[in-house]
C-alpha cells in the first residue's frame, strides 16, 4: 500500500501533502484531549505496534501479499486523533528510515493510511457496535468489521490520487478493479490481526481500549445527568 | 500505575519479537499496490526511492550478510525508533495539555 515515487505526479502529491498536513494539524489539537499521563506511552506502544506488524506480509491471492495498515486498530485502542498521529509516525519512520514509500509520496500515503484508513475505520467501528449487544466481545467484533472496511477505503485513496494525477495511462476503472479486489482480500488479514490485538487487549486490560472507555464515560454522564 | 508498567514491558516485548524475529518469515511478494500495479502495467512508472542505498534500506542493515540477522536488526532499530519518536510526541502534547489547564 506504501506509494513509490514516480506512480504520481508532483503536483498532485505536493496537494495531498497540503490535506495531509493539515490533517496532522487537527489531529494534533485533538490529540491532546486523549492524551494524559497514562494514555500518551500506551499511544507510543501502539504506534510501535504497529510500525511492527506491518513488516509482517501474510500472503492473499497467487503471488501477492499484505500487511496490517493498522488505522482501525489504532482508533479503537487510542482513539482517532492519537492515531492519525501514530500512523503518521509509523509512515515517516519507514519512508526515511526505511526506503518504504516515497518521499515525494508521504503525503499521498498519510492521506490514505492515516486520514482514510483511521476515519473510515473509527467510522467502521462506531457503526457496528450500534449494532451489536452492549458487550466486552461485541468490541473485538467491531474491530474485525472496522479493520476489514478500512483496508479497500484505503485502496481507493490510492486510485483516487492516481486518477488526479496518475503518470500512467491506463484507465482508472481497471485501476480501481484491481485495487478494491485486491485489498478487500488483505482487509480480511487486517479484521482478523486488528480483532485479534484489540481482543487481547480487551481480555486483560479493558479500561485501556479507548473505543470501549469512550462508551463508558457517556454512560457514565448519562447517569449523572 | 504497576499494572500499566507492566502492560507497556509485555506489549514492547511483544513488537520487539515480532519486528525482529516474525519478520523474517513475513511472506516476500508483491503487496497488492505493486501487484496491481505489475499486472495493470504502471509498476515501471515507480522511481527508485532517494534513500535506497541507505544504511537500512528495504528493512535490512548494510554490512549484515545474514538475512536472518539483517532483517531483525532492522526491524529492532525500526521498533526503538518509533517508540522513541512516537512516545516522545505523545509525552509533549500530554504536558502542553496540562499547562492548559
Amino acid at each position: 500500500m506504501h506509494i513509490p515515487d514516480g506512480f504520481i505526479d508532483i503536483p498532485t502529491s505536493v496537494a495531498f501533502a497540503g490535506i495531509a498536513a493539515a490533517g496532522v494539524a487537527v489531529s494534533l489539537k485533538g490529540a491532546r484531549a486523549s492524551l494524559d499521563e497514562k494514555t500518551a506511552p500506551l499511544a507510543g506502544l501502539t504506534a510501535t505496534f504497529i510500525f511492527a506488524v506491518q513488516m509482517l506480509n501474510f500472503p492473499v491471492a497467487a503471488g501477492t501479499s499484505g500487511h496490517l495498515l493498522g488505522g482501525a486498530l489504532a482508533a479503537i485502542l487510542v482513539g482517532p486523533w492519537v492515531a492519525m498521529l501514530a500512523l503518521t509516525v509509523v509512515l515517516l519512520m519507514q519512508g526515511l528510515l526505511f526506503a518504504d514509500g516515497g518521499l515525494s509520496a508521504i503525503g499521498l500515503n498519510v492521506f490514505n493510511m492515516s486520514v482514510i484508513g483511521v476515519w473510515v475505520g473509527y467510522g467502521a467501528f462506531l457503526l457496528a457496535k450500534k449494532f451489536l449487544p452492549k458487550n466486552k466481545s461485541s468490541i473485538t467484533i467491531a474491530a474485525f468489521v472496522a479493520g476489514i472496511i478500512s483496508v479497500p477505503a484505503a485502496a481507493a485513496g490510492f486510485v483516487l490520487q492516481y486518477a488526479i494525477g496518475g503518470t500512467a495511462t491506463f484507465s482508472v476503472s481497471a485501476v480501481l478493479a484491481g485495487m478494491v479486489s485486491t485489498h478487500v482480500l488483505i482487509g480480511i488479514g487486517e479484521g482478523i490481526i486488528s480483532a485479534l490485538a484489540v481482543g487481547a487487549v480487551m481480555a486483560s486490560r479493558s479500561d485501556l481500549v479507548y473505543g470501549y472507555r469512550g462508551e463508558k464515560v457517556t454512560l457514565e454522564m448519562r447517569k449523572s445527568l | 500505575m504497576k499494572k500499566d508498567k507492566k502492560f507497556l514491558i509485555a506489549g514492547f516485548a511483544l513488537t520487539i519479537f515480532l519486528a525482529g524475529f516474525v519478520s523474517f518469515y513475513a511472506s516476500s511478494h508483491p503487496d497488492g499496490l505493486e501487484k496491481v500495479a505489475e499486472d495493470i502495467g504502471f509498476l515501471e512508472t515507480a522511481k527508485d526511492h532517494s534513500n535506497a542505498n541507505s544504511a537500512l534500506a528495504d528493512y535490512g542493515v548494510k554490512g549484515i550478510d545474514n538475512a536472518r540477522l539483517s532483517t531483525g536488526a532492522a526491524g529492532v532499530i525500526g521498533v526503538l525508533a518509533t517508540a522513541g519518536v512516537s512516545t516522545g510526541l505523545f509525552l509533549v502534547l500530554r504536558r502542553r495539555s496540562d499547562a492548559e489547564k
